[in-house]
């Protein structure tokens, strides 16, 4: 379980979180959407504490993130996967090194094992083709992709998902959301993610809640949320989105 | 804006990144014992910077050590007393200029390379992505390179000695009439003057060197790390490693010299 309560954040001179609250329940993808720069990566760097909130409480499974100590953080990291929006890969690594890389740092396993482990998950994504090819000269969609099977490798209880579909098209979107769920089905992997599409928000979530000025303005199940007339639910849910 | 307010402002930051500094030497020495696990990257980075570094540190050592024969050979030879040329073109180049022509290149060169590269890093969510996986970016990524400098460093320098004195032999013999047989003796007598097995001369130099090379990778390391803001921001790092490096370079050289030469 992910809850942040009240959670305030400046960074600079803006005033990006003010109040944020919503809670995540095991086993489920909660989809938080919004306006482009009202801080839904903000809010995921909280919950893996690479930002600590200025008033308000972020917990995982009871605990308060920001309270723990370094041991603490790595412990929760370790069951945490995070994609980044923009894959965030070690660029002098290959595709295959990028997604063993926390396999190599921490697990005991053996060489045969994380690669056979690596090219699983890298089947999974869809990029066994690319696994020796380096980060610049793949496309952002598999870039994208790469950095799910990193935040994946380690099998992880939670995953943060920061927009998993950006720059896809149709076709492997869609090859992506199923992926999403079926974590979620078979792992029972709870799943925060962002996005902007209303495909990916339906495909895969469970619960939305649609962000604005740094709280969550509306929330609610998949089906609630499509019959909403609240207008920021019609905005980014309505037929005429995506 | 107000003066005073200004100038607490710019204090504040300049303590806060030398505090960051400091911090960052601490832990990267805090994570030697990852050193095995790093070896083979270290090793790569020492090779790549030797490499980059070194047609460069050549020709400027060179130079230097022909400038230094001409600027005291042009005095000794009014005095008829050119001999003295190879002591002191030897102990110039080993004590100050084969250190410093070394740290000033290798932060320009390979110091400003780090700070790019840790910053590209940082800017592009990559240092978030390793410490989410628990990976400490302090020993994945500064120890090796504070690793590889602290060898390539007094390496090229000694280098650097050795093609310093060549180039001033050359213009003792062409210009002032001093014999390389003649040079080369006054030289090794310069530096072989203490019965140890590494004469000061030398060891200071090369210690010296070993300082300069932690500092520039510590402080160009530092300097990425704390980049913010995509491509401005990385500028902005390279162009405060460079200043920092050449900065402690020099203050560092001093206070190294003295401790060993006025300390006693
Ligand atoms: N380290 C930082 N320092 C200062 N401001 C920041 C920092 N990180 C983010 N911001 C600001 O916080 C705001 C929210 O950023 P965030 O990345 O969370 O937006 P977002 O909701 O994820 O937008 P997008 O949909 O475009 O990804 C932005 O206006 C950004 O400029
Ligand atoms: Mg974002």
């Amino acid at each position: 379980m992910i809850e942040l309560r009240d959670v305030t954040k400046r960074l600079g001179t803006r005033q990006i979180l003010e109040g944020m609250t919503f809670a995540v329940p095991k086993g489920m993808n909660y989809v938080l959407m919004g306006p482009s720069g009202t801080g839904k990566s903000v809010t995921l760097r909280h919950v893996i504490g690479i930002l600590k909130p200025d008033q308000g409480s972020v917990q995982v499974d009871g605990q308060e993130v920001p309270a723990m100590d370094r041991e603490q953080l790595m412990a929760l990291r370790r069951r945490m996967g995070y994609l980044f929006q923009n894959g965030a890969l070690i660029n002098w690594l290959s595709v295959e090194q990028n997604v063993a890389l926390p396999l190599e740092e921490h697990s005991k396993l053996g060489k045969g094992e994380v690669r056979d482990r690596v090219h699983e998950v890298l089947r999974m994504v869809g990029l066994q083709q690319a696994a020796e090819q380096f980060p610049p000269s793949i496309s952002g969609g598999m870039k994208l992709r790469a950095g799910l099977a990193r935040a994946l490798v380690t099998q992880p209880e939670y995953v943060l998902y920061d927009e998993p579909n950006a720059g896809l098209d149709p076709i492997i979107s869609h090859q992506i959301h199923q992926l999403i769920a079926e974590v979620r089905d078979r792992l029972g992997v709870t799943g925060l993610l962002v996005t902007h599409s209303r495909a990916c928000a339906t495909e895969c979530g469970d619960r939305i809640g649609i962000i604005e000025k740094g709280k969550i303005a509306i929330e609610g199940t998949v089906e609630e949320m499509i019959a909403s007339d609240h207008p920021l639910a019609k905005a980014f849910l309505g037929g005429g989105s995506d | 804006m107000n003066p005073f307010s200004f100038t607490g402002t710019a204090l504040r930051s300049r303590i806060d990144s030398a505090g960051f500094v400091v911090d960052l030497l601490v832990r990267t020495v805090t994570s030697l014992p990852y050193l095995g696990r790093r070896r083979r990257f270290a090793l790569d980075m020492a090779f790549n910077a030797g490499v980059r570094a070194l047609p460069v540190t050549m020709i400027v050592a060179a130079f230097a050590g022909a400038i230094l024969a001409m600027q005291t050979g042009i005095e000794l030879r009014r005095f008829g007393d050119t001999g003295v040329l190879g002591t002191i073109t030897a102990l110039s180049m080993c004590r100050e200029m084969g250190p410093f022509i070394t740290g000033v290149i290798l932060a320009a060169t390979v110091g400003s390379s780090m700070a790019a590269e840790v910053g590209t890093m940082k800017v592009s969510d990559e240092i978030s992505a390793l410490e989410v996986m628990s990976v400490d970016p302090v020993n994945y990524l500064v120890l090796p390179r504070v690793v590889a400098l602290a060898i390539m460093c007094p390496t090229l320098t000694a280098l650097s000695n050795l093609v310093g004195i060549f180039g001033g032999s050359i213009i003792a013999q062409q210009n002032l009439g001093v014999s390389q047989s003649r040079f080369w003796m006054s030289a090794q007598d310069a530096l072989t003057s203490s019965a140890m097995l590494l004469p000061k001369e030398l060891y200071v130099g090369l210690f010296k060197a070993l300082i300069f090379g932690i500092a520039i990778s510590v402080v160009s390391c530092a300097a990425g790390l704390r980049a913010t803001g995509g491509a401005l921001g990385v500028g902005l790092a390279v162009q405060t490693a460079v200043r920092n490096s050449v900065l402690l370079i020099i203050v560092l050289g001093f206070i190294v010299t003295w401790f060993f030469y006025f300390l006693e």
